[in-house]
């Protein structure tokens, strides 16, 4: 009997040998892995553009091994606008919190969309401002305590919770418009698929891609890693249903 | 003979940003500057660039912040009420040390203002405009041929400090039309590759990152300190002024832009009637032209400023001179008329006779 | 040399499009000069008023309070502008349109013009224009009348050149009008 091991399971190519700053629980980190596993897969680290917006995602140079360029609040999509046009042979993508994309970054969002640039957008969508402190988020839940909403979110008066890959499949521009989760295995594989199919629409020029993923926040939410994982399933996905909005890659 | 072109301000600035290799332009109409858009979304497909009208102000210095930091020659342009919207922006640009043109002809007075010409932005350019405390470029043509110029000036000066340039100009100078004398571009042999930024198909060896968040112990601090003294070594090397008559002059008269134009006449008419009266134009506003005011100082001269404001510029000349008496004769923005050579003519010969 | 011009009347008489053509005619004899206009919010029937200053080299005030000359097209430009003319300058005034015959002033050269009447007999009353525009070129002699020509020709599109020979008609009616005028005084 061989006493060799296969190595299963490593560190994406893509991704440093740092520890993050995220909190226990936050899903921020295996996003982080699921889009670096894309980019490995195919072979794109060393031409990749990654866009960092303003929030728990502003360290993205710090986790992943690739070129970065960091955006104001929610302008994300207009910067990495102006990289693709340069080089529009090389990947970009963002990678976007609620806040940054669904409220102060709505403009930009969907103009960047509806122009239909060639890039791919992670939405991370935990219905809360996470570096700020747990404030309302424009995808915040009706009646979901937040530091802002402590009555929980009154939707006659803050509005509903914006399905942000429903609004982008209603435009042209858009080819690829998906949301996923990470709170299962089984979701966690299909994330992992759609962020690749994500990264394969731009690179085969087909459009702009999109994909949402649910995520939860423990910390700013009081809540357990187990117990906000389950809220994910209990609560954001019956709200925010997943599955694919539009498919226009001719697959 | 060099081929002169007639063509408008407005116009010569979007060529001399093209002959300077600017081949990105990001932009949203506003009057009076929107000749630009229109020329280089004609002429810029036929070199092989992108023009992106986009959604707003705030997205169009944000796609500038992004060809920059891919280290290209782009722009935008527009005017007053869109420059307060790209502030956001160019603070970001300042901040992460990315290059840029932004152009603005300004129009007259807060809020919506009016499209007469204006001085009213000097104090939001000059001073810095966004949040954080930095300093952008700050040109002021006085012509259509310096609009031209000062377009390849601003990306040279702008690439070698990687610090945004700025150039302010009003409907005078934008609308106006005058003989151009475009000539061939020649980059300055101290300009070099751009390697911090994002260029080429992939990166070479390190990572790069641009940004503006220095969270690490004193690092933010020692940030900008590297900005700021950046900003010195332009105060020290990149002031650019014109002086006319200066040498026995007894009263400077001091005006950018289109009053410094309007001044030129009235100084002429002056040197007319006997008087000496010189002009010293700033044609950087920042760094500004203080060791030239200081030689007035020196030489004994006063000092009368023109603006087509109620007074920014003069505030700078007061502290370059410090205890010499600076006069100013302005105008509120939105007059609806210009000031007229002999309307500055009658100020000089009361100051000089004063 | 140094000369100023401004020339104001309503929007469609053509004022923007003579300042620009003087401008670039005295650009192509190599000497310099500035075209500023001004005109109301209107797209079109407002007022429409342009400066050109041309010198030697180095223009300096592309704006001027006080013209050389003036060329008044309507009533309420005469009312505007007459007044501000330099003393001991010029006015041309386009007395189809204008009643008041400017006796207001003994201190400036004026020739009052009948440029519609003038235009029709030409052939079309747009050339209003081109008619004061010969009566100036009469006066100033700051640029030849062969070299607005030669301009007139680069300034008009191709697929409009045969109207070419009208618009010459119209310049020198103008001028030979300002001509006899200007002998009679």
């Amino acid at each position: 009997m061989s006493t060799e091991m296969k190595k299963v399971f490593s560190r994406p190519d893509s991704l440093k040998d740092v520890q993050t700053h995220f909190c226990p629980g936050c899903q921020h980190g295996t996003i982080h892995r699921l889009v670096a596993e894309a980019i490995d897969h195919f072979g794109i680290k060393d031409q990749t553009i990654g866009v960092a917006s303003v929030g728990c995602s502003v360290f993205l140079y710090g986790y992943f091994d690739i070129d970065v360029i960091e955006a104001p609040h929610g302008r994300a999509p207009a910067v990495a606008t102006g990289a693709k046009r340069v080089h529009p042979n090389r990947p970009v993508f963002t990678y976007q919190g609620d806040g940054d994309l669904a409220a102060i970054g709505t403009s930009e969002i969907i103009h960047t969309a509806n122009r239909g640039e060639l890039m791919t957008v992670i939405f991370v969508n935990n219905t809360t401002y996470g570096m700020t402190g747990g404030q309302m988020a424009p995808t915040t839940l009706p009646g979901q305590i937040t530091s802002t909403t402590p009555y929980g979110r009154d939707v006659t008066k803050a509005g509903y919770p914006i399905k942000m890959a429903e609004l982008l499949s209603g435009l042209d521009g858009v080819a690829y418009s998906v949301r996923v989760a990470v709170d299962t295995p089984k979701h966690v594989l299909q994330a992992g698929k759609a962020i690749r199919k994500a990264f394969e629409t731009q690179l085969d020029g087909k459009g702009f891609a999109f994909v949402e993923v649910l995520s939860s926040c423990p910390t700013n939410w009081g809540m357990s890693p187990l117990a906000a994982n389950e809220r994910v399933g209990s609560e954001m996905i019956p709200y925010f249903p997943l599955g694919e909005y539009k498919d226009a890659t001719g697959e | 003979m060099t081929k002169r072109l007639f063509v408008k301000g407005n116009e010569a600035v979007a060529m001399g940003a093209l002959e300077a290799g600017c081949r990105y332009y990001f932009g949203y109409p506003i009057t009076p500057q929107s000749d630009i858009p229109e020329y280089i979304s004609r002429e810029l497909p036929k070199l092989g660039g992108e023009f992106i009208q986009a959604e707003s102000e705030v997205a169009s210095i944000n796609m500038l912040l992004g060809a920059s930091a891919c280290g290209a020659r782009a722009m935008t342009s527009s005017s007053s009420p869109g420059i307060s919207l790209k502030q956001e922006g160019i603070s970001y640009m300042a901040g992460s040390e990315c290059p840029g043109l932004i152009v603005n002809v300004c129009r007259s007075g807060p809020g919506l203002g009016g499209i007469d010409a204006s001085q009213a932005d000097y104090f939001q350019s000059v001073k810095g405009g966004g949040h954080g405390g930095y300093h952008i470029i700050v040109l002021a043509p006085d012509s259509v041929q310096e609009m031209y110029d000062m377009a390849i000036l601003g990306f040279d000066l702008s690439d070698r400090y990687r610090v945004p340039a700025m150039i302010l100009a009003d409907a005078v100078i934008g609308q106006m039309k005058e003989g151009l004398e475009p000539h061939s571009y020649v980059a300055p042999d101290d300009l070099e590759t751009k390697d911090w930024a994002l260029i080429g198909d992939g990166k070479a060896g390190e990572q790069k990152i641009i940004k503006s968040l220095y969270l690490g112990d004193g690092e933010l601090e020692a940030h900008n300190n590297h900005l700021h003294a950046k900003y010195a070594v332009m105060q020290e090397k990149e002031v650019r002024y014109e002086g006319i008559e200066l040498d026995d002059a007894k009263l400077v008269v001091t005006a950018y832009g289109s009053t410094a134009r309007i001044a030129k006449t009235a100084i002429r008419l002056a040197r007319k009637e006997g008087m000496k009266v010189g002009l010293l134009r700033p044609i950087t506003l920042f760094p500004f032209p203080k060791a030239a005011f200081k030689q007035c100082k020196r030489d004994g001269q006063r000092i009368l400023c023109f603006e087509l404001n109620n007074g920014q510029m003069v505030e700078d000349v007061r502290l370059a001179v410090r205890d010499v008496e600076v006069d100013f004769y302005g105008r509120a923005p939105g007059a609806g008329s210009l000031p007229t050579p002999e309307e500055f003519l009658a100020k000089i010969r009361s100051r000089y006779e004063a | 040399m140094n000369h100023d011009v401004f020339m104001a009347g309503f929007g469609g008489q053509g004022v923007l499009l003579i300042g620009n053509l003087l401008a670039y005619a005295t650009i192509m004899e190599g000497n310099d000069a500035s075209y500023f206009p001004a005109y109301g919010v209107e797209k079109r029937g407002g007022a429409a008023t342009c400066t050109i200053v041309m010198a030697d080299k180095n223009v300096g005030s592309p704006v001027v309070g006080e013209p050389e000359a003036a060329l008044l097209l309507n009533p309420l430009s005469m009312e505007k502008y007459y007044d501000r003319v330099r003393s001991g300058g010029f006015a041309l005034v386009n007395s189809s349109l204008i009643d008041d015959d400017g006796s207001s002033r003994d201190d400036l050269q004026k020739v009052l013009i009948p440029a519609n009447e003038m235009a029709l007999e030409v052939g079309d009353s747009r050339l209003v224009n081109m008619i004061v525009l010969g009566a100036y070129l009469e006066y100033s002699k700051v640029v030849k009348m062969e070299t607005v020509k030669e301009a007139l020709k680069v300034v008009l599109p191709e697929r409009n050149h045969r109207f070419l020979p009208m618009n010459y008609q119209a310049l020198e009616r103008g001028a030979d009008f300002c001509r006899q005028a200007l002998s009679m005084k």
